[in-house]
């Protein structure tokens, strides 16, 4: 039995768009981090006693589809004590070619051994012509793309039996043949595929910063409905060739002005599962507890209806 | 659809290459430097990620030296699967071809014996069985038997003493004088959670679990490693392959 | 091999594995053994255990890609050799059970 599961604590957030109120996500609405192997001790021996600190752990996918081993066992442990989030960063929904059937096969052996509360992917590709790139690549934002898109997103939860939520991106540049708001593409390939959508408000701030836009705008248009999941990282900062670049690190705290950014997502949300995101330069689990346990003060806000005010000084 | 994708990978991975025309960035900045961050991810994650799975290597050449030749690499062999457990595991043989690495010779052998280590801590589980399993079959039996080796198993003989050079150099210590010419057979497992590495010491162990590993009875097993080398002991050898825990399955002759 | 050679071989195995496996089960003997080898202790300690690990984050290290080689092998290498190298390469014989 999970313990940080209780009906009470779920998220509850259902589709409007969906006939069948399908839950969008079954993660507790409180924030969870990044599990990484270098924490597991930390986790097992630490915070077994007191799991109540930690909302849910998210894993990528990729990373358990050994066969054996270490990652199994530890992950095996800490999915009878933790919500599980599983964050694929593989599949490349975003190709132009069609989904990696063998990979679709990994995903719902691993989906089946675990029954994660949440599977999440990217709006992006990372595969071409048979090489992995092991980057989140961008796609533009037309009528061509989204038809593929939604084929590839039916395909993966038809495949896996459950539905998923696709995460936006940072990104560095666009292309010409977009002809669509990120906002409103995500929009519509929620409607039309029934998936969720994470909403990474890091990437967020680092696109607008690197496209100019106002993140702000963006968040106040965002399908809030769709929303399952809210991502919180550390950008870190390039200016030496140009006007400054922001780069999706996920090697830092979380900026003052994401945090700000993640406030006003909350206040049209409401309590919404959030994690904190670092993945380069992993700092102790104390620091990283330290971050989530900042966004869980911000959810505590939501949840009690207090006077909307900074939750983070 | 327009296909930029073969366009777009191609220039991320050839820096020669122009990033494709149908790219835009905002007023005032250049594409080739927001290209770059793309090119950036994509190589240096991925030679980050051989520097985690080949540490030894990178220490036995040095940091410039291993990420300029895994720079090569990765231009040359971009992974296939998006399960970068797997990537480089041809590194060693790219190492062994590889012309300004044949100044350390044994380096293409100790690539070899880290992705090994790593094929064996992702490998399947498996329960080896203990000396209890093998009293309990007939000693006059025995020798027919053919046994089920730990599918973490890899034996690995090298005509450099790689497994030493291995340990001498996985910590910070500052590794003592060895001698690297020394050929070694070595065989890497997982029993439980941790993987081990062992050297094979004695003579005729290696042909010994190579035999066994081609599903040959106990017997002519060690019928193969006695005509390999005349020291060859079975008792010692069974002993090794028990102690070890190398086994998990002991399949009776069937009549 | 003749029946009754089989039978001689197979008697003095028998012998041997049995010997072999009281060598095995003596603990005395187990820590010998158990002298030449290292483990890699939990994942984590070691993240070269792990593998590499995939990621959903960029990077602000910069890929410099250089156009001729120019490297030196620097590590360890130089210093860790009692003598050198004698000989010229070796040929690597590795044997896998099972395909992965």
């Amino acid at each position: 039995m999970n313990r940080n599961v209780a009906p009470g604590h779920r998220a509850e957030r259902r589709s409007p768009g969906s006939p069948s109120g399908f839950v969008l996500t079954d993660l507790p609405a409180q924030a969870g981090v990044s599990l990484k192997p270098v924490h597991y001790d930390a986790i097992l021996n630490e915070y077994d006693e007191a799991p109540d600190r930690i909302g849910f752990f998210e894993i990528h996918a990729e990373n358990y589809m050994g066969a054996g081993g270490p990652p199994h066992h530890y992950l095996s442990r800490i999915r009878r004590d933790w919500a599980l989030s599983v964050h694929g960063v593989g599949l490349s929904i975003g190709g132009e070619a069609s989904l990696d059937t063998e990979h679709l096969d990994r995903l719902k052996v691993l989906c089946d051994r675990y029954e994660p509360h949440s599977f999440s992917e990217h709006l992006a590709w990372s595969s071409h012509g048979g090489r992995f790139l092991n980057d989140l690549l961008p796609v533009p934002y037309n009528h061509a793309t989204l038809t593929r898109i939604v084929e590839h997103i039916d395909e993966l939860q038809t495949h896996l039996g459950r539905r998923m939520l696709l995460e936006n991106p940072s990104t560095y540049l666009a292309f010409d043949n977009s002809a669509i708001e990120e906002v409103d593409f995500l929009s519509e390939i929620a409607a039309r595929s029934g998936c969720g959508l994470l909403l990474d408000v890091n990437n967020v701030f680092v696109s607008a910063a690197n496209h100019g836009f106002d993140p702000a705008a963006y968040i106040d248009a965002f399908p809030i409905q769709h929303v399952g999941e809210i991502h919180l990282a550390g950008f870190s900062v390039d200016s030496s060739m140009g006007p400054t670049l922001l780069i999706d690190s996920h090697g830092a705290p979380v900026d003052d002005r994401v945090w700000r950014l993640f406030e006003r997502t909350l206040a049209r949300t409401g309590p919404v599962p959030v994690l904190i995101e670092w993945d380069n330069d992993v700092p102790t689990f104390t620091t990283l507890l330290d971050e989530a346990e900042k966004a869980g003060a911000c959810l505590s806000d939501v949840d009690a209806e207090a006077d909307w005010r900074a939750c983070v000084a | 659809m327009t296909g930029y994708q073969s366009a777009f990978a191609a220039a991320l991975l050839d820096p020669e290459a122009s990033p494709p025309l149908s790219l835009r960035v905002r007023d005032g900045d250049s594409m080739e430097r927001c290209f770059a961050v793309y090119r950036n991810n994509v190589a240096v994650s991925l030679v980050d990620a051989l520097a985690e799975r080949f540490p030894v290597c990178q220490r036995l050449v040095g940091e410039e030296f291993f990420r300029a030749m895994a720079r090569l690499y990765v231009a040359q062999s971009p992974p296939s699967s998006p399960l970068l457990m797997t990537y480089g595991d041809g590194l060693a043989e790219f190492i062994a071809a590889f012309p300004p690495a044949q100044s350390v010779p044994y380096l293409a052998d100790v690539a070899y014996l880290e992705a090994a280590l790593t094929r064996a801590y992702n490998a399947p589980d498996a329960e080896p069985l203990d000396a209890a399993a093998f009293t309990a079959i007939d000693p006059e039996t025995l020798p027919d038997c053919r046994i089920g080796l730990h599918p973490s198993i890899e034996i690995i003989r090298s005509p450099w003493a790689i497994g030493t050079i291995w340990s001498a150099n996985k910590d910070e210590h500052e590794p003592a004088a060895l001698d690297p010419s020394q050929a070694e057979d070595l065989v890497v497992v997982r029993p439980s959670l941790d993987v081990e590495l062992h050297r094979l010491s004695a003579d005729g162990h290696a042909e010994f679990l190579i035999a066994l590993a081609q599903g040959e009875t106990l017997s002519v097993a060690a019928s193969a490693a006695s005509a390999a080398c005349a020291d060859f002991d079975p008792a010692d050898a069974f002993a090794m392959l028990v102690s070890l825990k190398l086994t998990c399955d002991i399949r009776l002759p069937s009549s | 091999m003749s029946k009754l050679n089989k039978a001689v071989t197979s008697a003095a195995l028998a012998g041997a594995f049995a010997a072999g496996l009281a060598i095995a089960a003596a603990p005395a003997a187990q820590a010998q053994e158990k002298e030449k080898c290292f483990g890699i202790s939990l994942a984590g300690k070691n993240d070269c255990a792990a593998g590499p690990g995939t990621t959903c984050a960029g990077t602000s290290k910069v890929d410099y890609q250089a156009n001729a080689w120019k490297y030196v092998a620097k590590g360890t290498c130089t210093t860790m050799e009692s003598k050198t190298s004698p000989t010229g390469h070796g040929q690597l014989a590795a044997y896998t059970p099972k395909s992965r």
